[in-house]
């Protein structure tokens, strides 16, 4: 194997969220193990490119980081004997009872997406820690400035050191609340790399591609749990669609997209996923949406598209979740099925009127029933509601096919 | 293990059943505060609490002067004010968590949770 920069690179990236968890888990402190980590990387670039990658880069890495973190804590105790060892060690010696699965990931993904964190923070502290993106990378995907990028992540790691939030997999009681948690982390990273919300480039793949690795990942620990199958199958469902969902920097709607430009094995793996975690009979928000998208995917045109099944999922959504997001998109089915005048008087009800897709539904609505003038209102409302370029170069056109 | 100030923010204006809105109401949360009191002394979690009078009592001392300032009210004019507090001794922050969540039911009011950054 070869042991140049890129691929010693690689290596690293893939697996720096298992490096950093054990670390974390061994010595109880995440500057600690963020740092020891790093100076191993170091050593891999001086020794790899001479002596090639080792059988196990995994296994070299944390050894070599827990070699460094050792000294660190070594100097540091010398200098501060009483407070250091008292705290660095305090993981190692009470340890909790932990939940039904005991990885290191798994444990540092809870800890990511704590309750006690706010929600900007755990999507910047999973993408750092267990995605292994930059900073400055993590910064660029949300546009906000590095330093705020920094700041963010800083104050969420010492909220996290402080007030002890611990690195441990809930106990069966609470896991399936504070999984929901998790899953929303990375629903909410998949989101913002599929229609992203700045003016920058309309499709994020690094975050669509890193929501899915960590979703693969959180599969393959909690294979039981039917709503992280879901949330996995909803993702690749979507992501199948991803190359034939903007075209000449438009976004296309799915009744239009090419459907031969979609990604099949993707969708071969979501329909068995789906199908997995249905037969579990423990329905759940992920689940739906993932076989609400498993019907959309398995129609060969849009024209075969089985709306009936679509409202009826929608339907059992409604259940559990009475959000007004949940009634528009039930609503855009119903259009499809009952005519966009009941669909029409649907949307009208919903407090929407500062989201995009409230004003993009009705004015698609609008022009299908003729009230151009109107249309042409709630396209010009939508396109002011989203930044995403996309998004705005299709409203434009529809909004210019207006008669 | 570490040390959490539980503390209890209610309205700063109280009536004659303090903030709450009725006798009932009163007694209810003092009886259940109470017995959550005993709980957090059973398990081992206790350190301290208490609650407070109305910041109407309240005076602010500034003493970095040469002569001590010494005036009526509380240093910022809020709506909300402290009402009461618990400081307690939990392993990690899901424990105080669960504990004020308790501690809320029981008194009826919101707490927040911040550590200690130590303890003279």
């Amino acid at each position: 194997m070869q042991g140049g920069r890129a691929a010693v690179e690689r290596v690293f990236r893939e697996e720096y969220g298992r490096l950093i968890a054990s670390l974390v888990r061994r010595f109880g402190d995440i500057d600690i193990a963020e740092e020891a980590a790093g100076e191993a990387l170091v050593a891999a670039l001086e020794k790899w490119p001479g002596s090639g990658v080792p059988p196990n880069p995994g296994g070299w890495l944390t050894t070599t980081a827990a070699n460094r973190a050792i000294d660190r804590i070594r100097r540091d105790r010398q200098r501060d004997a009483k407070q250091q060892a008292a705290h660095m060690f305090s993981n190692d010696t009470h340890r909790e009872p932990t939940g039904p699965v005991e990885d290191d990931r798994l444990r540092l993904l809870f800890t990511c997406c704590h309750p006690a964190l706010a929600s900007e923070a755990r999507i910047a502290l999973t993408l750092r820690l267990l995605g292994g993106l930059t900073v400055a990378e993590i910064a660029q995907a949300f546009l906000v400035p590095e330093t705020t990028m920094a700041q963010r992540i800083t104050r969420a790691k010492q909220k996290i050191a402080s007030a002890k939030v611990p690195y441990r997999v809930p106990e069966a009681a609470d896991l399936a609340e504070r999984l929901a948690g998790v899953l929303s982390v990375l629903f909410l990273i998949f989101n913002e790399g599929y229609l992203a919300t700045g003016h920058g480039e309309p499709v994020r793949s690094e975050l669509t591609g890193e929501a899915i690795r960590l979703s693969r990942i959180l599969h393959d620990l909690l294979p039981e749990e039917p709503e992280v199958t879901g949330l996995l199958a909803l993702l690749l469902l979507t992501e199948a669609r991803r190359e034939a969902r903007v075209r000449n920097g438009q976004l296309v709607p799915l009744g239009e997209q090419d459907r031969a430009g979609w990604d099949h094995v993707l969708i071969v793996e979501g329909h068995d996923l789906v199908r997995e975690c249905l037969a579990i009979n423990r329905p759940g928000r992920y689940q739906i949406l993932a076989a609400i998208n498993a019907v959309h995917t398995d129609a060969p045109t849009a024209a075969d598209t089985d709306w009936s099944q679509v409202v009826a999922l929608y339907d059992q959504l409604t259940q559990l979740d009475r959000s007004a997001i949940v009634a528009l998109n039930r609503a855009v089915a119903v259009a499809e099925l009952d005519g966009p005048e009941v669909a029409l008087a649907l949307i009208d009800r919903l407090p929407l009127t500062g989201y995009h897709a409230w004003h993009a539904a009705r004015a698609d609505l609008l022009r299908r029933i003729g009230r151009s003038a109107e249309a042409r209102q709630q396209y010009d409302a939508a396109i002011d509601a989203t930044q995403n370029t996309a998004e705005r170069a299709y409203l434009s056109r529809k909004r210019g096919e207006l008669v | 293990m570490t040390h959490y100030l539980l503390a209890v923010h209610g309205p700063a204006e109280r009536n004659e059943f303090g903030s709450y809105g009725s006798k009932e109401e009163m007694e209810e949360a003092f009886a259940a505060t109470g017995a959550f009191n005993d709980k957090l002394r059973a398990d081992g979690y206790w350190v301290f609490a208490g609650g407070l009078q109305p910041v109407s009592t309240a005076t602010v001392v500034d003493g970095q002067g040469e002569k001590p300032v010494v005036t009526d009210g509380p240093y910022l004019e809020t709506k909300e004010a402290l009402g009461g507090f618990w400081v307690i001794e939990a392993p990690d922050l899901d424990v105080a968590l669960k504990l004020a969540a308790e501690g809320s039911k029981a008194c009826r009011g919101k707490v927040e949770v911040r550590p200690f950054d130590g303890l003279a």
